[in-house]
């Protein structure tokens, strides 16, 4: 059967022309399968949150603890905007005008994580809940815990970017990669809005 | 080829093998208890309900596997390669709207069929109204053993489970509720009715109107550890005078024999009344079962062994002889201690 | 041998045979462990499931040895605990979720024309994440004191129902050994199918547009995208059991207001759709396998391709079918016995799907049509079985029976293993260059399927006489002692079978008859490759311009696209 193969390249030319067909980016694909496994963990937490919101039999309630953290979302919130910002940049090749947006995204961030590690010393030494007070305690800590993580793994991976930045080595063509992390950091952004709902708003 | 034509010869012989056995099994299809406790000898309505339910959908799914298969069958014989040197292609034939719709078709159509019938029958057993004349008892489940609470009756039953006769004419159903005290657990009496699990911190409901009297056996049928196959389950179908008897006793007091004083010591200071109740008495422990009527029982930890003295006084000596792993430990009696404490339960009727 | 595609000016010559010095040793073995090529990772992945395989049927054969009959003392209650629980995650995880990606990783770029997967380094970690996670998982025979120092292999079940999986009624680490190898195996899973999605959609050569992808390479990626959705659930659950049991937790803590019955919803939202992760790489077999023997292109491309995507969402809806004894309200179990039902049309219709297929064709039944065909027969009466499970009220009678064991080892045994065994009968020679034996398969296929219908066709029967599930042992006078002791022979037939397959592949590794490039005049790409093929796959990019692009070839007066 080995002439099959010399005859496949002629018997392409004999066809009708195939249009040119596009496949998506291999790395956007993946990004985007890594969000849809990502979602389900996020979903059984948050279903998890809010089946056992009221059935705390004793302890801290959410309504006597959890204080909005209103500066704290905004921030996060916010480094969407800039992140989009910085992705705007390099793909016109202003790789400084990138760095910087993509140094406040960073920044905004770190001031998210570090507010949420306020809040929890807040809730632990003062008010006295931790993950095994009581049921409100066990999945307050790890629906919220759960995101932080992702926070933290998307800190890392823009520390990286932007060590990267800062010693000359991201140019234009890294576009493409970089709106490949700005994707997962929007998911990571998004996944706050529905917990910050679920927690601090249907919750209370 | 031989080899095809086995294939089908095999496969028919041993349709057949499976439907003798089937049907050969006497105890498949007996009336009233059985000690083979089959889905297909129901003796009560929730059982027989599903019996029937059950038979209807055997016709129908024994219709289609019998085209589907006979299908496959056909096509085996009938388009196989015949003659090796044979290297001519077939027709390509790539599907037909028709067809393809026609079979998506038909099974939605038995899918309706079946969901509706099925739906309904949900209905009538779970929800069905609960008349004036039931019996109410509370099923708790334990790591590896049962207990049955009539609360209107003021009775505390173990392993073994009386109810009275039901009949169309005198409707007398007993409706349980389930609880666990551990893990979860499953009540399953095959006879009577499908199982329903018990489960902590989460309230169930069963009910059965036996219309045999007898002994039925069932067993706990969601694994709960270790000793989850010594989990048995006895339900004995009494007369109306057989139940009022076995009310009558159960409500006494334990039995008070002086003669047994020595082995009453024993069981009091042997750490026994920790985990059981003796009424009367001191012993008010709860992890284990009430032993005040242990003698009414025809078995010991829950179905593990017969009630006779001997393996009584062996299960005090050693539960792991016929329960390795149940959480009763050995106390390391001495003989003279074993017969003394085996004596004084031996009286409590 | 030599490269027989399409020779391009200064292609490698062969290269001289080695000669096995302890350095050429090494070298080979250093090969393999940094491989990131996706033929060896596909080997890799195929030799741990077969060897898990063995393992997990020894287990069943010791299960089946103490259940011969009644009141037996050949192993005690806490081993036989051990080794269900262990054969149940052992054959899930270990062997089914391995064979997934043993195949796709092997068949996937050479049927779309790719050199290799879209992450071939990703692919590697994926596997050798999933390779530690069963070390792990069998680490615990031996690992740890317990309280009985006989070890702490998980002996909750493969399902690990709360709260029995909580400290309180399982001391020990039996239960952690359990969650983290299998967060451990979930990340590999991930990453490979991940892979398997970006590669399928990114790779594809010119002209391979998504309605011309073979089907193997469409069920595979909906396998894949299932997983994504399915594992993380279990992981959810499991970091959860371990919040509980270590960090004092109280999710399925019912004292504290937590609920046991969350744990089951949350494992099955992830077991029932894993089933169908399971099963769909079947069909990808049996799609590819049943048209090359039955000489005629696969009927209906288009149905069999919606049915897969069909069945993949339904599969997420069903899950509480597991859960009908639980307590949940009527309206509950109808809605659930609905979605059930509902999955299985598009289930059913593959079937006709492929009795169609073979329908007017010219079938020859080499050793992975044989096993096929016995799919086709035990599917049809697994999912009939399934319908019945499906009825609620009959489910209350025969859930956690051992009608449910014959139901699903119907599926994963009469279904997936028989593909498997086709798969592997069919692709050998493109893995290895040689033919396996016609004639031990046809003592393999046999020895096997008499065994397994004596098992399983045998062992609804206890189910419907009242015996339950996960018990060491069982009363004399039950009337199941008979039927236990017949089932637990056709155990052993089946052993039998297994060895005689084992055989075949280590005998035919080295002296079966060498296949060359397509052996059984197949249609696919990646018989276009050599046997086995180069590291690069094709020296040239293919061009392809229907489903079938070898029959093309081998027809050019009647070429598919015309009929596209």
């Amino acid at each position: 059967m080995s002439e099959g193969v010399e005859a496949m390249s002629t018997i392409a030319l004999v066809q009708e022309p195939e249009h040119a067909f596009t496949q998506p980016s291999k790395g956007r694909v993946a990004m985007f399968c890594v969000i849809i496994a990502e979602s389900a963990i996020f979903t059984i937490f948050v279903v998890a949150y809010i089946y056992n919101i009221g059935k705390s039999l004793y302890g801290p309630t959410p309504r006597q603890v959890l204080e909005i953290p209103i500066f704290n979302s905004i921030c996060l919130l916010s480094s969407s905007l800039t992140i989009w910002l910085s992705e705007h940049a390099i793909e016109r090749g202003k790789v400084k005008s990138f760095g910087l947006w993509w140094g406040l995204t960073f920044v905004l961030g770190a001031i998210f994580l570090a507010g949420t590690g306020v809040e929890w010393h807040k809730l632990i030494y003062e008010d006295g809940l931790t993950i095994s007070t009581n049921l409100f305690g066990t999945t307050f800590y790890s629906l919220v815990g759960l995101h932080a993580s992702h926070v933290v793994i998307g800190l890392i991976a823009l520390l990286t970017v932007l060590l990267f930045t800062v010693t000359g080595h991201v140019r234009q063509e890294h576009a493409e990669r970089i709106q490949i992390l700005a994707l997962y950091w929007h998911f990571v952004d998004a996944v706050w809005i529905i917990v910050f709902t679920v927690v601090y708003i249907l919750g209370r | 080829m031989l080899a095809k034509c086995f294939r089908c010869v095999n496969c028919a012989a041993r349709s057949l093998c499976v439907l003798a056995v089937f049907l050969a099994s006497h105890t498949l299809f007996a009336e009233g208890p059985s000690s083979t406790p089959s889905i297909f000898a129901p003796a009560s309505t929730p059982a027989s309900s599903i019996y029937e339910l059950s038979l209807f959908v055997l016709a129908i799914t024994g219709g289609i596997f019998v085209t589907v298969a006979g299908l496959i069958a056909y096509v085996i014989f009938r388009f196989r390669q015949r003659g090796q040197d044979d290297v001519s292609e077939p027709a390509q034939i790539y599907g037909s709207t028709q067809v393809e719709l026609a079979w998506t078709v038909i099974p939605v159509l038995i899918v309706v069929v079946l969901f509706l019938t099925t739906a309904r029958m949900i209905f009538a057993i779970q929800d069905a109204p609960k008349p004036k004349s039931a019996l109410d008892v509370t099923v708790v489940g334990h790591q590896f053993w049962w207990e049955f609470n009539y609360p209107k009756l003021g009775i505390r039953a173990v392993n073994e489970l009386h109810v009275p006769l039901s009949s169309p004419q005198d409707p007398k159903p007993t409706f349980l509720t389930l609880l666990s005290a551990d893990v979860m657990h499953s009540f399953w009496v095959p006879q009577l009715s499908g199982k329903i699990d018990l489960i902590p911190n989460h309230v169930n409901n069963l009910w059965i109107d036996p219309q045999h009297p007898g002994l039925y056996v069932g067993q706990c049928g969601q694994f709960c550890g270790v000793q989850h196959a010594k989990m048995l389950l006895r339900v004995y179908v009494d007369t109306p005078e057989q139940f009022a008897a076995w009310v009558k006793n159960q409500q006494q007091q334990a039995v008070s024999d002086d003669r047994v004083a020595e082995g009453r010591h024993v069981f009091e200071t042997q750490a026994c009344m920790n985990c059981h109740t003796v009424t009367g008495t001191a012993a008010t422990g709860r992890f284990g079962p009430d032993l005040t009527h242990l003698m009414s029982r025809d078995t010991l930890a829950s179905g593990a062994t017969t009630n006779t003295p001997e393996n009584l006084r062996e299960w005090t000596r050693n539960p792991d002889t016929y329960k390795p792993g149940s959480l009763m430990p050995a106390m390391q009696l001495s003989d003279q201690q074993l017969d003394q404490v085996t004596a004084y339960l031996a009286t409590l009727r | 041998m030599a490269d027989s595609t399409y020779p391009m000016p200064g292609s490698l010559a062969e290269a001289p045979r080695q000669r096995w010095s302890q350095a050429a040793i090494l070298e080979w073995l250093h090969s393999w462990v940094t491989t990131v090529d996706h033929k060896k990772l596909g080997i890799l992945y195929m030799l741990y499931s077969i060897f898990f395989l063995l393992v997990g049927g020894v287990e069943a054969i010791l299960i089946r040895i103490q259940l011969m009959q009644p009141n037996l003392h050949f192993i005690s209650p806490q081993v036989f605990n051990r080794l269900f629980t262990m054969h149940g995650t052992t054959m899930v995880f270990l062997v089914g979720m391995t064979y997934i990606f043993g195949f796709a990783n092997y068949l996937i770029p050479l049927m779309i024309g790719a050199r290799d997967m879209a992450f071939p380094r990703l692919n590697a970690l994926s596997f050798w994440l999933t390779f530690f996670g069963g070390l792990l998982l069998y680490y615990s025979f031996i690992g740890g004191g317990g309280l009985y120092g006989q070890g702490n292999a998980p002996d909750v079940g493969w399902w690990a129902y709360a709260p029995l999986t909580s400290r309180a009624f399982t001391p020990g680490h039996s239960t952690d050994y359990w969650a983290l190898s299998l967060i451990v195996t979930g990340f590999g899973t991930i990453g490979a199918s991940v892979n398997v999605v970006a590669t399928a959609l990114c790779m594809r050569c010119k002209g391979m547009t998504l309605m011309r992808l073979p089907l193997f390479v469409w069920l595979n990626v909906v396998t894949s995208a299932l997983a994504l959705i399915t594992i993380t659930p279990l992981t959810a659950a499991q970091i959860m059991l371990l919040i509980d049991r270590y960090l004092g937790g109280h999710f399925f803590d019912t004292q504290a207001g937590g609920s046991a019955v969350v744990w089951a919803h949350f494992f099955w939202i992830f077991g029932h759709p894993e089933v169908y992760v399971l099963v769909l790489p079947a069909f990808a077999i049996a799609n590819e396998v049943i048209p090359v023997f039955s000489r005629k292109a696969i009927f209906g491309y288009p149905a069999m391709a919606a049915a897969s995507v069909a069945i993949a969402f339904v599969s997420l809806g069903v899950w509480a079918h597991h859960m009908f004894t639980i307590g949940m309200t009527s309206v509950g179990n109808a809605f659930f016995v609905l979605s059930t039902m509902l999955v299985g049309i598009p289930t059913g219709i593959k079937i006709f799907n492929w009795v169609a297929t073979m329908w007017g064709g010219k079938i020859r039944f080499a050793t992975p049509m044989l096993f096929c065909t016995g799919f086709l027969v035990q599917f049809l009466l697994a999912g009939l079985t399934g319908i019945m499970l499906s009825v609620a009220p009959w489910d209350w009678q025969l859930h956690n029976s051992y009608f449910v064991i014959a139901h699903f080892h119907y599926v994963l045994v009469g279904g997936i293993v028989f593909c498997i065994f086709a798969g592997i009968y069919y692709w050998y020679p493109k893995v290895t260059g040689r033919l396996l034996n016609e004639t031990l398969g046809k003592w393999h296929f046999w020895l096997f399927v008499i065994g397994f219908h004596i098992t399983f066709d045998l062992m609804h029967i206890p189910g419907l006489l009242g015996m339950p599930r996960s018990i060491y042992t069982y009363e004399a006078n039950r009337g199941w002692g008979t039927l236990n002791m017949i089932i637990s022979i056709g155990g052993l037939i089946q052993a039998v079978a297994v060895l005689v397959f084992a055989v075949n592949l280590v005998w035919s590794y080295f002296k079966g008859k060498e296949a060359g490039n397509d052996p059984w005049d197949a249609w696919t790409l990646e018989w276009a490759a050599a046997s086995p093929p180069p590291a690069y796959n094709f020296a040239t990019d293919p061009v392809v311009t229907s489903r079938r692009p070898l029959w093309d070839l081998k027809h050019p007066e009647d070429p598919d696209w015309k009929y596209e």
